[in-house]
């Protein structure tokens, strides 16, 4: 097997926050992660507000800077140190790694002609030596994310939200990146536009090979485009498999919980039996132990004094909890 | 069943520096105690405005059609909720008879004033309550929704508050004046999904403990499935279909609301693919001839679609659908 695209190892993330009784504190938004993108991968990040999705797609893409840990990037060409990227380097990582955000309605200047909206990055970033290649470029890409000629010399207001998400789609694919973060890009969109996007990305991965991170509060969107899941809790990556083995049996507590917190389409199931009390605690004040103890249903106590560390049993599903083996002997899948 | 409100022909515009922009075109449904409704549509359809136009609640622009009525069945007797102007009398509709939570409970919420207060003004204005009762229903109710240390919390402002708190306490506020009707528009969509789940099983509850009406407009079809009995589809202004909610689920008949459901992605066959509806929702300032949704429908039939409106058809006891599909025999 080859390298991954993306490693990390213990990646952390934290913030300097405040100035309380006890002097300024640490808030960690994302806690000793070990993750892998294979290239090629549609890898799905899931986790409620304040799982540290986000924070850990942006401190991939050197967004926001690492604070703890290692992660790489490995493409056929360049092999980067994550943690130490800078100058150059990171210029050129740029192009590499690109980020498509969730509100098509914000993320685009509305004094730009998309025109100018998808050449921006060639011209920051010095991709092409004249006008005559940028414009090629630029239409190349547009047709790919199925904008014409006519749509690129009008101005973003003209377009509906799955338009706009497509202009967003071009804009982050014009510098021909090979890494994307995909940051709840359809979470804006209305249902009967959402699967036009997400079939665009899908169409992407597959034709040019660029590897996804898609990062998503919505399970069943997750279970439709990704091949591979990881579920985040408080900052910690809680479980990771490939998406039909964590659809199919879920191991840890929390991704059963959220998985029957979906409303189902059916009127007369009424699933109430793993509904989840309470909520998500706040990161500044973590709990011990394993993080998800104070939701857990089968909490013990060795939950709130020892942490559980990320399990690898061989299979390539991979979960963090005490209790997994267990809890699904005695549980129907 | 008691009937609870009727609306008739609601035709609403908006004057605006372009023209007049049809936001609800001949809409009719009726609610009775103790039912819910899911409404549901996607941006534009013209579901927020609807609900708004319950309590008179629209923008100074907004011009309702002649024909347009909406009755509110009160112990007192009905009342024609258009027709009010003096602000007394919408008093006893806005707040009184029928409240509304949103979709963002942190907007809702006045920042500088406590929960608490809050909830102590509008039962003092509208139940007529004095001030120590009025606290004693209201931390009452907040203990009722599942916010523990109600009395605590009482104190606080919302930013204190989680999201699934400031939601829970926002439902407490609707529901302390007893209302009739309570619109909820899109109450969950903001929440974790697990805090979902919460919400809408205690908005469950609460239906049969209150037994109110409840409309609620959401644009998830899952979370319409878990919490109405009956099921209003919206499309550019337009009700295209409505009914119990199994039959609407089941068997949707309108293509709109068949493409809404394709479009879904479903956790139990993650080989299906996922449809979309083609095209994108044309702008309210471009609206359509005929069916307004013909620029879309795969089973689009010619000039029909593009210049006639459909009307309205049973294609089931209560099971109403509005497409040209039907006008066939067998099926009028």
């Amino acid at each position: 097997m080859t390298d991954p695209l993306i490693r990390a190892r213990n990646l952390s993330v934290g913030f300097r926050i405040g100035g309380g009784l006890f002097g300024k504190s640490i808030l960690k938004a994302v806690d000793k992660v070990d993750l892998d993108i294979e290239k090629g991968a549609f890898f799905g990040i899931v986790g409620e507000s304040g799982s540290g999705k986000t924070t850990l797609g942006r401190a991939l893409l050197k967004a926001v800077p690492i604070t703890g840990g290692e992660a790489s990037y490995t493409d056929d060409e360049v092999d980067y140190d994550l943690t130490t990227l800078d100058g150059a380097e990171l210029k050129d990582y740029r192009k590499r790694a690109q980020l498509i955000f969730q509100d098509p309605y914000a993320a685009l200047s509305p004094r730009m002609t998309v025109r100018d909206i998808i050449a921006e990055p060639l011209e920051v970033m010095k991709l092409t030596q004249n006008r005559r290649d940028t414009d090629a470029r630029v239409r190349e890409i547009a047709a790919k994310c199925r904008l014409n000629l006519e749509h690129l010399r009008r101005f973003p207001h003209a377009f509906s939200g799955g338009q706009r998400q497509r202009i967003s789609i071009a804009r982050a694919l014009v510098s021909g990146p090979k890494f994307i973060v995909a940051d709840e890009s359809v979470a804006a969109l209305d249902v009967s536009i959402q699967a036009d996007v997400l079939n665009l990305l899908k169409e992407l991965q597959r034709d040019l090979g660029i590897t996804f991170m898609f990062i998503s509060h919505d399970l069943s969107v997750v279970a439709h485009t990704c091949d591979h899941v990881a579920v985040m809790y408080l900052g910690r990556l809680v479980e990771t498999a490939p998406t039909r083995k964590i659809f199919a049996a879920p191991r840890h507590p929390y991704t059963r919980a959220l998985f029957s917190a979906i409303p189902s389409l059916d009127p007369d199931s009424n699933d109430r039996a793993q509904k989840l009390e309470g909520e998500i605690p706040s990161p500044t004040n973590q709990p011990t132990g394993c993080k998800f103890h104070t939701r857990c249903p089968h909490v013990i106590d060795r939950c709130r004094k020892e942490e559980p560390a990320l399990e690898q049993p061989g299979d390539g599903h991979e979960v963090a909890c005490h209790r997994w083996r267990e809890l699904m002997e005695s549980m129907p899948a | 069943m008691t009937a609870l409100i009727d609306v008739e022909n609601l035709t609403l515009q908006f004057k605006t520096d372009e023209g007049l922009v049809t936001a609800v075109d001949d809409v009719s449904f009726s609610l009775n105690r103790g039912e819910v409704m899911g409404l549901v549509g996607e941006s534009g359809s013209g579901k927020s405005v609807t609900a708004k136009s319950l309590m008179h609640l629209n923008a100074r622009n907004a011009v309702y059609g002649p024909k347009s009525r909406i009755t509110l069945h009160t112990d007192e007797g009905p009342i024609d909720v258009l027709s009010l102007t003096r602000p007394a009398d919408m008093k006893v509709v806005r707040g009184g008879a029928i409240s509304m939570i949103f979709q963002e409970p942190m907007a809702s919420f006045a920042p500088a004033i406590t929960i608490g207060k809050q909830m102590v003004e509008q039962l003092q204005l509208h139940a007529g309550m004095s001030k120590s009762r009025a606290k004693e229903v209201s931390v009452e109710m907040l203990d009722r929704v599942g916010i523990s240390d109600a009395a605590r919390r009482f104190n606080q402002y919302a930013f204190e508050l989680s999201g699934g708190m400031r939601q829970r306490a926002m439902i407490a506020m609707a529901l302390s004046t007893r209302p009739k009707l309570l619109i909820a528009d899109e109450p969950t969509t903001a929440l974790d999904v697990t805090i979902q789940a919460q919400v809408i099983d205690l908005m469950k509850d609460l239906v049969d403990e209150f037994h109110m009406g409840i409309i609620f407009i959401t644009h998830d079809l899952g979370v319409v499935a878990q919490t109405a009995d009956k099921v209003s589809v919206m499309y550019l202004g337009r009700l295209i279909e409505e009914g119990p909610v199994r039959p609407v689920i089941r068997d949707a008949k309108h293509p709109y609301t068949q493409g809404l459901l394709a479009a879904l992605p479903k956790l139990d066959n993650l080989d299906a693919p996922l449809t979309p509806v083609p095209g994108d929702i044309p702008s309210p300032l471009d609206r359509p001839s005929g069916c307004v949704f013909h620029t879309r429908c795969p089973k689009y039939l010619g000039d029909e679609c593009r210049l006639q409106e459909p009307r309205n058809r049973m294609a089931a006891p209560d099971h109403r659908v509005a497409c040209h599909i039907y006008s066939g025999d067998g099926h009028d």
